[in-house]
């Protein structure tokens, strides 16, 4: 199970998930975010785009490093794993 | 209904309210976050408004409790092997490399623009990149209209192949980081709901007669002065098209080279621009809505410049066809004025009219536009005003 988190800015629209963190099934952030989804039907399309690519301003992290692969979230969790849902910083 | 006003701003959605004892204005949602346009469906009576998160994306929000609370609303998404041939961006620099005219690109919701609405429950939305989507459930579900986007002024069936190549469709500084076209316009036709007219900037005007399973282009008569064929039949930068829902043979459009009129049915353009009166470059035109031949615009300078005329702000209205033009005044700011209006941000129902401009200023007439109220002045910028 990893263990999923997300900026606040994601909580004012989701309500539903508490404040987490979530622990969550998936072997990649694909599956972890399809997961996420079933919680709180819509956050999907908030986080990525009719694809299933990143949205251009998000950015989610893997135990602290910014995923590779923005356009399938092929990037692989595991057991403990800490996956970070953040808007990207994009100039102030 | 004339004594309510929807207010889409850079940071939220206001409404304001006419009672007994004068205008009242409140955020009524969507704090900080940009709102492209919000309306009310007349039949349900629902909200309507058309959201732009900078890191979420385009969402539709709806309220049923007069804009009390708002809930998202079934999403706008491209279906599955929905392409677009993309213009090249006049922004990006040039590489040097292969010159590139179209690039063929996957659909992905850029913009929610524009809301319209018919009977049974229809919700039309118009988005950037170019798509019509239409809600034959009062919003539980909507569905991209593939005959005009597979319209052959676009370059045909992009589902199926590859097309022609070649769009006539190019695209809008308004499309949210990238360059593409957008539906900025839709008008229904109260007597006829499969009679409806779509603008886009950057193509021109579409009519369908049959609900949407044929388009067909209606820019006989435009001009424009960008172009190498002053006549072109697409390539028309409309900024705004309405048509009179008394007369609907009556429609208006606001161009980036001028005011056109049509008496039938947008057949034929007739170009009515009068600088010298003041009415020629703007945004957006509203028709009342019993007098075809009566419209009021918003004038600006030219393009170049895109700001009130001379520091003083004025609404043009004509009330014979745009053969003469009249520069009401009256409660307006006339010195160092600037503000500039965009496409959905004027109003007209019931001989009211309203407008607000992106320096955050809000106005209403109850007269016609013979004179005007303030109703605001440090609102944020203004996106669209409609009655309802």
């Amino acid at each position: 199970m990893a263990v999923v988190e997300w900026t606040s800015h994601l909580k004012t629209h989701f309500p539903m998930l508490g404040s987490g963190p979530l622990s969550l099934p998936g072997s990649t952030v694909a599956e972890v975010l399809a997961d996420l989804e079933r919680q709180a039907p819509g956050i999907e399309f908030y986080i990525c785009d009719e694809l299933g690519r990143l949205r251009k301003h998000v950015n989610i992290f893997v135990d602290g490093e910014m995923i590779m692969d923005r356009r399938r979230l092929s990037d692989r969790v595991s057991e403990g794993t800490r996956v970070l849902i953040m808007q990207a910083l994009s100039g102030g | 209904m004339s004594g309510r006003l929807l207010i889409g701003t850079r940071k939220g959605t206001f409404i304001a309210q006419q009672g007994a004892s004068g205008w009242q204005l409140w955020l009524a949602g969507h704090a900080g976050t940009s709102v492209n346009f919000v309306a009310a469906d007349p039949e349900s009576g629902a909200l309507w408004a058309a959201l732009g998160f900078g890191h979420w994306g385009a969402k539709l929000s709806r309220s049923t409790d007069g804009g009390q609370s708002w809930a998202d609303a079934s999403q706008i998404k491209y279906p599955a092997g929905a392409r677009y041939l993309a213009p090249p961006d006049p922004t990006e620099e040039d590489d040097g490399g292969e010159p590139t005219r179209f690039t063929l690109r996957p659909a992905t919701l850029l913009k929610l623009w524009v809301l319209a609405f018919g009977p049974g429950g229809r919700v039309y939305v118009g988005t950037i990149p170019g798509g019509l989507f239409v809600s034959e459930d009062g919003g539980q579900s909507f569905e991209l209209n593939r005959p005009l986007w597979n319209h052959e002024s676009r370059g045909g069936d992009l589902f199926a192949g590859e097309g022609t190549g070649k769009t006539h469709w190019f695209g809008t500084p308004a499309s949210e980081g990238e360059f593409a076209a957008g539906i900025h316009s839709i008008e229904v036709d109260p007597r006829d709901p499969n009679r409806i007219l779509v603008a886009i900037s950057t193509a021109g005007v579409l009519e369908t007669t049959d609900g949407g399973k044929s388009w067909r282009g209606r820019n006989k008569g435009m001009t424009n002065d960008y172009l190498p064929d002053p006549n072109a039949e697409w390539g028309h930068d409309a900024h705004a098209i309405q048509l009179c829902p008394a007369n609907p043979e009556h429609v208006w459009q606001q161009n980036h080279v001028g005011v056109f009129y049509s008496s039938d049915g947008a057949a034929t353009w007739k170009k009515v621009s009068r600088p010298e009166q003041g009415a020629h470059f703007g945004f957006p035109v509203a028709v009342d809505d019993k007098d075809g031949r009566t419209a009021w615009l918003v004038p600006a300078v030219s393009d170049q410049q895109r700001m009130a005329i001379g520091g003083g702000l004025f609404v043009a209205r004509t009330t014979n066809g745009g053969e003469s033009w009249q520069q009401l005044r009256s409660g307006l700011p006339q010195e160092n004025a600037y503000d500039v209006v965009y496409r959905h941000a004027l109003s007209a129902s019931g001989g009211h009219v309203a407008f607000g401009s992106t320096t955050g200023n809000l106005y209403v007439s109850a007269d016609r536009g013979d004179s005007w109220q303030t109703l605001a002045t440090n609102l944020p910028p203004i996106y669209s005003v409609r009655f309802g």
